[in-house]
């Protein structure tokens, strides 16, 4: 939530319901800079991230969720949900950058800049 | 009663209430003269305590907590069965039924909440009731009286203790939850499983993932409640436990801030400086709270303030929940959040039914689920609450506070050391230290795997392995040799793929949740490894029974296309044995017009390839070459993939046998089958083999006399022969032999292992014993048989028909902004 904090013009839109995405799964919501994945884990914590593998840019929606870290559906990088990180032998190689969600009622906000 | 006494009046006579007067009388007797209004018509009780009454376990008697001696000994007035209507801030006075205006000089809110009822049509039959008060309960007492079934929607805290109370008085109850796991803002999903299967045998039915469409009545009166899937459940009485509410209502109608509850500040001042707010009714810091203990420490603050003391704050609290149903121990406490540094402990126990998990956090407690045995859960609440570093201890953190303070020190080996000899290490088997090191030293036991041979130390869930090992380091000094032997399944479990594959089978295991308990993994929900394996594992086991689950799927099969480097699809239909027809290569191209795919492609196995299909155009792709009469050629499948044929004695004028045919109808009866890993065949009609059968999983060559049957052939990675498994004389026995040997390999083979790597595994010997005995290739042939009935269905036109759309939709497609 930095984000919020230096960008001053955060625009919190709704996506959807949390539960349109299904536990230890996720969802696409395209934007003018790419899909973003919007996770949700088996115990329902929700986490939305640049649909894109720090690796080779593999959809990471598209990926096994596991506790919180998906498995990229390319080559298989595991990536820690809440800081978009690649994990284990490939920490530090990378990131998807983190889109600011927040859940109000059941329903899920994103957090965006004015277009 | 001087009149110099300030008067202080309390809106609701629940828990907070008076919680709240008996903290101020405390601090100072006789400051106030003090009022509570309360809407119920009896006395202060333990509200928490209705579950038990409900159950019959308790009566209203047992759970009062004031009387009316305390009011009277106190001088307190009580109004009870009298709302309050109005709070007039002007003149420092309340209205409440009857004509009756208190004036006051400090006032307090501690109106609770209101039960959620659903808008749903028929809400207001009689028979419809919430669980909050006293009425509430007579009513479902009343209705168990007259037997029959309950249906209680949600299940959270509250809805499972109404429908384990039922069940106790004898209704037939089931609860019908939203979610997939009962308590999802408590329980992870192994936890939430466990519940479920303890609540059936406590007659608690529970239906999940459950939509409530209508409530259904006769005469005014509830019968049953109908889902959104059309399914009826009749009832006698409705319990709707979906959730509450600030009780607000007042406030706001005098202006003061409201955000879900009461705003308040730390020392519990509302909008209005002489007026307070506690209890659920209170919003702190954006957090209205629907527990309890809460509820003790904003009292206690309140009361500080009331009282003069304006140093205390409340700063929030931090939850633990404990489930109030006889036998069945569930503590939660704390977050599951995963994030950075954030780490699970699992222990599990089968024989006990026990599952635990304490999740770390930079080195401290974050959170903890306990299900089946919850006596250490005050200890790690505790230590949550502390922020205590528990890294010291984190090898025994897991079995408690009584296990980790009987080991001081925070050197593990100098702890395990410390260890007396009586002291229990596996708790599964029940072995304690001393047996392990008099076994060590009396046996000459060098390995884990000796240890476990001779005492069952960590032979059974294995989550004592460190501390075995441990002491096996402790007692051999230098001569201790780490593990080697059968790999584990993964690191979620200290099994092998054959021991988790022989339980699922000996003990009706049905579920992914389920073999996790049972077997004890280590994980909560497994990871990208097992949980693919483990559902193939049981698709092979119970055919017909098993429910996919979908997200143990790796994407290709999830959603039946091959996922490209660019996240695109590509889409392969079947050609069955490599035919075609004009059709068929009509209809594909009208495909690749119609959605502008990029690139057409013949592949490597007979077929055709539509690359670069955009994910929501696939079920729309899929519809035109469904109505073509093409099926999904399964390209992604660990399962059967292609077939391939040579033209064969239709044409060539070497070919002995139709081999196009014999191909064809293989193609036919086995497509749609899970195998461990792909399986791909070859029919050579003459030992020419133009269709490659030599470097096919199973390979048929045909000769004059029949067919030759060859398995273990490869040309990926590894290049590789087939081996000849028989020769068989008629096309039938060539059928019933591939299907009876690729349904051997579908039970023997590990996921992922390939039917070369099985054989090398196994011995092609062994292989062909169990071929040769004609029952048991009969029984095989029988199994494949059996599950095929329910595997030849095509994905693709389950798609088109609305299966999971959710997977090929985005969900939003509103957004104009980029992320920020
Ligand atoms: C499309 C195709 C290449 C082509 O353009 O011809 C192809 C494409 C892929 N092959 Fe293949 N293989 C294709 C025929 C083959 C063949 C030839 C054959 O089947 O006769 C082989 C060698 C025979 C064999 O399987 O042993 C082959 C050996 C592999 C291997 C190595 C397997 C091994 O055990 O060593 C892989 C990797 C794997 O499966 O893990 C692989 C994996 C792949 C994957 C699925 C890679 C992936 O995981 O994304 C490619 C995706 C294709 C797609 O998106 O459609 N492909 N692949 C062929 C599709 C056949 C079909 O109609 O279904
Ligand atoms: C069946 C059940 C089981 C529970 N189990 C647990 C548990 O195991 N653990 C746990 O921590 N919590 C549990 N809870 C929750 C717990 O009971 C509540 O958090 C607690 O009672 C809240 O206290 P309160 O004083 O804010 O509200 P309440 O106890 O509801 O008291 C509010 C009172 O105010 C009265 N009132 C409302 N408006 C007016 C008005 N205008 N005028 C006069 N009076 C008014 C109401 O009638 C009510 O009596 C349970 C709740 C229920 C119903
Ligand atoms: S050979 Fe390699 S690059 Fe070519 S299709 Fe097969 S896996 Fe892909
Ligand atoms: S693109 Fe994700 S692992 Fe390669």
């Amino acid at each position: 939530m930095n984000a919020l904090v230096k960008e001053p013009t955060v625009t919190w839109t709704d996506v959807g319901a949390v539960t349109d995405v299904p536990r230890r799964g996720a969802r696409r919501v395209p934007s003018p800079r790419g899909d973003i994945a919007v996770f949700r884990t088996g115990d329902g914590q929700v986490f939305a991230l640049i649909d894109a593998c720090p690796h080779k840019g593999g959809p990471l929606s598209q990926g096994i969720v596991h506790g919180s870290t998906v498995t990229c559906p390319l080559h298989g990088r595991v990536i820690d949900l809440a800081t978009g990180e690649a994990t284990g032998v490939d920490r530090g190689t990378g990131c998807a950058p983190v889109v600011p969600l927040e859940v109000r009622d059941g329903r899920l906000f994103l957090g965006l800049v004015g277009g | 009663m001087t009149a110099s006494r300030e008067r202080l009046v309390v809106i609701g006579n629940g828990m907070a209430g008076c919680r709240a007067v008996e903290d101020i009388l405390k601090r100072s007797p006789d400051r106030y003269e003090i009022t509570i209004f309360g809407a119920e018509p009896r006395v202060n009780y333990n509200r928490i305590m209705l579950s038990p009454v409900l159950a019959g376990e308790k009566s209203f008697d047992d759970i009062v907590i004031n009387d009316a001696a305390w009011y009277a000994d106190n001088a307190i007035t009580l109004h009870a069965g009298r709302a309050v209507t109005a709070i007039d801030r002007a003149r420092k006075v309340v209205e409440a039924e009857g004509d009756l205006t208190v004036a006051y000089d400090k006032l307090i809110l501690a109106t609770g909440s209101d039960p959620v009822r659903l808008p749903l049509p028929g809400a207001d039959l009689k028979g419809v009731v919430t669980f909050r008060d006293l009425d509430d309960v007579d009513q479902m007492v009343a209705a168990a009286d007259a037997g029959g079934a309950a249906v209680v929607i949600g299940g959270g805290l509250l809805g499972l203790e109404a429908a384990y109370g039922l069940a106790r008085r004898g209704m037939k109850a089931t609860v019908v939850h939203l979610m997939d796991v009962l308590m999802e803002r408590q329980l992870d999903s192994a936890a939430g499983f466990l519940l479920t299967e303890a609540l059936a045998e406590r007659g608690v039915e529970t239906v999940l993932s459950a939509q409530s469409e209508a409530i259904l009545g006769e005469d005014g009166k509830v019968t049953g409640l109908k889902l959104q899937d059309g399914r009826v459940l009749p009832c006698s009485i409705l319990v709707m436990a979906v959730g509450i509410r600030p009780s607000t209502a007042l406030a706001r109608a005098c202006n003061l801030p409201v955000g879900r509850g009461v705003m308040v500040d730390d020392q519990m001042r509302t909008g209005d400086a002489d007026i307070y707010a506690v209890g659920e009714c209170a919003e702190h810091r954006g957090i209205a709270y629907g527990l309890v203990a809460p509820i003790w420490d904003m009292c206690k603050t309140l009361a500080a303030s009331l009282t003069g003391d304006e140093a205390a704050t409340y700063e929030g609290s931090l939850l633990s929940t404990r489930l109030k149903v006889s036998g069945v121990d569930v503590f939660s406490a704390g977050a599951f959040a995963g994030g950075e540094g954030c780490e699970d402990i699992v222990f599990r126990d089968a024989g006990r039914g026990v599952y635990k998990r304490v999740v770390l956090q930079d080195g401290k407690v974050a959170g903890a689920v306990l299900f089946g045995d919850a006596a250490d859960g005050g200890w790690y609440f505790d230590l949550m609450r502390q922020g205590a570093d528990v890294r010291g201890i984190r090898e025994t953190l897991i079995f408690g506070q009584a296990i980790t303070e009987g080991l001081s020190g925070l050197d593990p080996s100098a702890a395990v050391a410390a260890m007396s000899d009586d002291q229990e290490v596996c708790g599964c088997n029940g072995v304690c230290k001393g047996q392990i090191t008099g076994a060590i030293a009396a046996q000459g036991l060098t390995t884990l795997d000796a240890v476990r041979g001779v005492t069952k130390a960590s032979a059974s869930c294995g989550s004592c392995t460190p501390l075995v090992e441990k002491l096996l380091k402790l007692t051999l000094g230098d001569g201790f040799q780490a593990q080697t032997g059968p790999a584990p399944m993964c690191k979620c479990t200290h099994h092998t793929h054959d021991l988790v594959r022989q339980a699922i089978l000996a003990q009706d295991l049905k579920s992914i949740p389920a073999v996790m308990q049972a077997m004890e993994w280590t994980t909560p929900e497994g990871c990208a490894s097992c949980r693919p394996a483990l559902n193939y594992y049981l698709v092979c086991a119970w055919p017909g029974e098993y429910q996919d689950d979908k997200q143990s799927r790796f994407i290709n099969e999830r959603v039946h296309a091959n996922i490209q480097k660019d996240g695109t699809y590509s889409v392969v239909p079947r050609m069955w044995g490599g035919m075609t027809t004009p059709d068929e290569l009509r209809a594909i191209a009208d495909v690749a017009d119609k959605f502008s795919i990029p690139a057409v492609k013949v592949t490597g196995g007979q077929r055709i390839d539509l690359l670069g299909v955009k994910k929501d155009d696939l079920p729309a792709v899929w519809a035109d070459l469904n109505a073509a009469g093409m099926v999904s050629g399964h390209a992604y499948a660990k399962g059967l993939r292609t077939v391939k044929t040579c033209v064969g004695s239709d044409w060539c004028r070497f070919g002995t046998q139709d081999s196009t045919g014999l191909g064809m109808r293989l193609e036919k009866f086995m497509w749609g089958s899970w195998t461990p890993a792909k399986v791909k065949l070859g029919v050579s009609g003459c030992p020419r083999n133009c269709a490659e059968a030599t470097c096919k999983d199973v390979g048929v060559i045909c000769v004059d006399s029949g067919f030759e049957i060859h398995i273990g052939g490869a040309a990926g990675l590894h290049i590789r022969g087939t081996e000849v498994l028989t020769r068989v004389a008629s096309e039938d026995e060539a059928v019933w032999t591939i299907c009876a040997l690729v349904q051997l390999y579908r039970e023997q083979g590990w996921y992922l292992e390939r039917i070369y790597k099985w054989m090398d595994r196994v011995g092609l010997d062994a292989i062909k014993a169990v071929m040769a005995d004609e029952t048991e290739r009969r029984a095989l042939y029988d199994r494949f048989s059996y599950s095929q009935r329910f595997a030849r269905i095509d994905p693709w036109a389950e798609r088109v028909a609305g299966r999971h759309a959710e997977e090929f939709n985005p969900l939003s497609r509103r957004l104009e902004f980029a992320p920020a």
